[in-house]
């Protein structure tokens, strides 16, 4: 039996898969957001007080180890969600997302060197504001770094919540295996692939446009 | 929750070629021999562009790309492609496990202290005789880190393996969610395939950390560890391989 | 700083824009609200392509009768979404009168179409109806290549049974558990298989018949497959297989007058003849989408 090539298909189908693609992006994405958001504070905790870290870090590995399948099929054991609910695949999608970022934050937190806190705190920095217009920023790299891999990720992950009906490119892709159109599979896979990439350069590019020290100390080291 | 425990203890399900220790054999069979077939092509793979600077933009790029590429596509295609069996699905593994092993191996060969290298140099020691002496037994603890990143990939990955009919402990996540959610058969095997990936990833994680402390010679451990702290101007280390399942 | 914050806001921003109109497509994957309004009939399907053009079909033909309609197709196995027909977040489902009837009742013995449709009205439950059933019908067969037949000389499935165990047997998984399944197969012809391989219905089960993965497969009989590829199905002269004539399953509270009316017209037009041209229609080459097969069709009977 031969594979179907169907090209046409592409130009007949291009708001079935722009719909597939919106829906992805919203599986995909706010996850990421909301991890973003969570492994803030938490990472904060964690830089500050090793007891919190003790606990959170070694957390985080294990959250991170445990595949996405397994964890997207207990979702619904845990929160009491129906199967086919796009929560089971942001939540892990959350999960993972925070389990990365909190290493993110709380190695960036540490690696600020001793002497810029030092010299925050004799200009007169209170503890809040030092850490908003001084530590954070000096973090950004390595948490921008961090969001990078987890939106990656995050835009191929929720491919596997198509196993079981839970949408987005992921089902372009069995239904696309169950018609024996390949054409289908080779664009959901490609739109995947180039969207995650594109934003990992948006990413990148973000992180480099708001943290323009790095740039000048790039400069002088080369 | 309760019927998902008594699923997974109810004996039924642990004997015979469809039970669980059966497919967490099968499982760890595909695993293995996946990561095998990654570490003959990227540790060399590894060594040679680490040790000569040349072609690094396959490391990166490969990590970059890979981690995009979405498992379930590729696997589903590759089988339409060819055929249903072992093959295409051992193949689509070995591509996501490429990258962390080749990082590691990469980032293990170029961590090495300069210094030591150039002494290798200075004694009069060929090129490929430092590479195979000098450099990779110093890389050890990265890349038996990009081992352990592959591995647990891999694991994680290989629950796909079921959806083109093949076995493994994605099986009954599979066929749990074929036979609906009411059924005993139904969701309560879905949860209780689950538990068991999980479990196996964490008890293989926990043993090849163990591995990896043995294995590296003394005089290694504390520079592995050294090496970690993230300054902030440094590119991520090797631990942020990210997730592909 | 103020880099910083701008750079930070607008990232949230975008993604935040970009989510929200991923998802404000109003047939997207989100549960409808609540057991659906009482005007909206959402429509369901399970997870095989012929399902899915029938669900499209009825809901074609009830949007024709100014009927509103939210689709929820690709939904599974019958196993999976009857858990939504009973909690309303389906309300209309094509269905089987044969596996339908044992999916109930696993002890049920009628195989003819008459018999069947009458016992499965009596064991559904109380808010589920089905309308009229449609003369189409489509059942599960074990299907083998042609080299297959010819080399074991194959017509019935009990041809096969002197060569069951040397056969790895396709299909979907739920079929090990269903009682004219596997365990059917087992008791009424005494055939045990070598091993089963759990397959995705469609292509991909006839790719593994194909490349001789497995020796036979449960394909449906309506399979364009089958024509396409000159495969054989077995006969099944005591009857494992019951009767499967297509007939719309129904929550009863949304079965008003117009909807029997335009679903039961449809179920008239669908002879077996039909269902097999419309599946070969489907598998053409340029993969046409279920809608439009759908509208195709309606257009030329009337609908």
């Amino acid at each position: 039996m031969n594979v179907d090539w169907p090209w046409p298909w592409l130009g007949r189908n291009l708001d079935k898969i722009a719909e597939a693609t919106g829906e992805h992006l919203f599986l995909a994405l706010l996850p990421v957001l909301v991890g973003l958001v969570v492994s803030l504070p938490l990472g904060w905790a964690a830089s500050r007080w090793p007891a919190v870290r003790l606990v959170l870090v070694p957390l985080a590995g294990v959250l991170y180890t445990i595949p996405s399948l397994a964890l997207i099929t207990l979702v619904p054991l845990i929160m009491g969600t129906k199967i086919i609910d796009p929560l089971n695949v942001q939540v892990p999608l959350a999960i993972y997302t925070i389990a990365l970022l909190v290493r993110s934050v709380t190695d960036a937190l540490l690696a600020v060197p001793g002497d810029v806190l030092a010299a925050a705190n004799a200009v007169g920095f209170r503890p809040t504001k030092r850490f908003v217009a001084v530590e954070l920023p000096l973090a950004i790299p390595v948490i921008v770094a961090g969001l990078r891999v987890a939106t990656v990720s995050a835009m191929s992950l929720t491919s596997v919540g198509a196993l079981i009906g839970i949408g987005g490119l992921g089902s372009l892709i069995t239904e696309g295996f169950k018609r024996n159109n390949a054409v289908e599979m080779v664009v959901a896979i490609a739109l995947i692939l180039v969207i995650a990439l594109v934003i990992d350069a948006l990413l990148l590019f973000v992180g480099r446009m708001i943290t323009p020290w790095t740039r000048a100390r790039q400069g002088a080291s080369k | 929750m309760n019927s998902a425990l008594s699923w997974l203890f109810d004996g039924d399900h642990w004997s015979g070629p469809t039970g669980i220790p059966a497919r967490i054999l099968e499982h760890l069979g595909y695993t293995a021999l996946t990561v095998l077939i990654a570490a003959v092509i990227a540790v060399p793979l590894g060594a040679i562009i680490g040790h000569t600077g040349r072609g690094t933009f396959l490391v990166a790029g490969l990590s970059n790309g890979l981690r995009a590429l979405p498992e379930l596509g590729l696997l589903t295609l590759l089988v339409l492609l060819t055929y249903v069996g072992l093959l295409p699905v051992v193949i689509s593994l070995v591509v996501l496990a490429l990258p962390p092993i080749l990082a590691g191996t990469y980032a293990g060969i170029r961590n090495v202290d300069p210094s030591v290298v150039d002494a290798a140099r200075g004694m009069g020691m060929r090129e490929s005789s430092i590479l195979t002496q000098v450099e990779l037994p110093n890389a050890l603890p990265l890349i038996l880190g990009g081992l352990r990143a592959a591995t647990l990939q891999v694991i994680a990955t290989a629950t796909i393996a079921a959806y083109v009919s093949l076995g493994g402990l994605g099986r009954f996540v599979i066929d749990g969610n074929n036979a609906g959610a009411g059924s005993p058969n139904g969701y309560p095997q879905m949860a209780a395939g689950a538990i068991v990936i999980a479990v196996l990833a964490l008890v293989v994680e926990g043993v090849l950390e163990i591995v990896q402390r043995v294995a590296v010679s003394p005089g290694l451990r504390n520079v592995a560890t050294r090496k970690r702290t993230a300054r902030i101007w440094r590119k991520p280390t090797p631990d942020l391989v990210g997730k592909s399942t | 700083m103020k880099r910083v914050i701008a750079g930070v806001a607008t990232a949230l921003a975008a993604t935040l824009a970009v989510s929200a109109c991923g998802n404000s497509d109003p047939l997207a994957e989100d549960k409808p609200s609540g057991p659906g309004s009482s005007e909206t009939v959402t429509v369901g399907s399970a997870n095989f392509p012929e399902s899915q053009l029938l669900g499209e079909i009825y809901a074609q033909a009830l949007e024709a009768k100014g009927v509103t309609v939210a689709r929820q197709l690709d939904l599974g196995s019958r196993e999976k979404y009857m858990d939504g027909l009973k909690d309303g977040s389906i309300d209309l489902i094509p269905e089987y009168s044969g596996v339908l009837l044992q999916f109930f009742n696993k002890q049920a013995k009628e195989v003819e179409s008459e018999e069947v449709y009458t016992a499965l009205q009596g064991v559904l439950p109380a808010n589920l109806t089905v309308l009229d059933k449609a003369e189409a019908e489509d059942k599960d067969a074990i299907v083998v290549t042609k080299e297959t037949a010819d080399k074991w000389k194959l017509k019935s499935i009990e041809d096969l049974v002197p060569h069951c165990g040397e056969v790895v047997f396709g299909g979907p998984p739920e079929i090990q558990e269903r009682p004219d399944g596997t365990p059917g197969i087992k008791e009424t012809y005494g055939c045990t298989f070598k091993s089963f391989s759990a397959l995705e219905p469609g292509a991909i089960t006839t790719k593994a018949l194909l490349d001789n993965t497995v020796q036979a497969a449960d394909i449906f009989t309506t399979d364009a497959a089958i024509e396409a590829n000159d495969l054989v199905v077995l006969e099944d002269p005591k009857n494992n297989f019951a009767a499967q004539n297509v007939v719309p399953l129904i929550n009863k509270d949304k079965a008003s007058d117009t909807v029997k009316e335009a679903l039961n017209a449809v179920s008239a037009k669908l002879d077996t003849k039909t269902l097999l041209d419309l599946n070969a229609r489907l598998n053409a080459p340029d993969k046409p989408e279920y809608s439009d097969v759908a509208k195709e069709w309606l257009a030329e009977i009337g609908l």
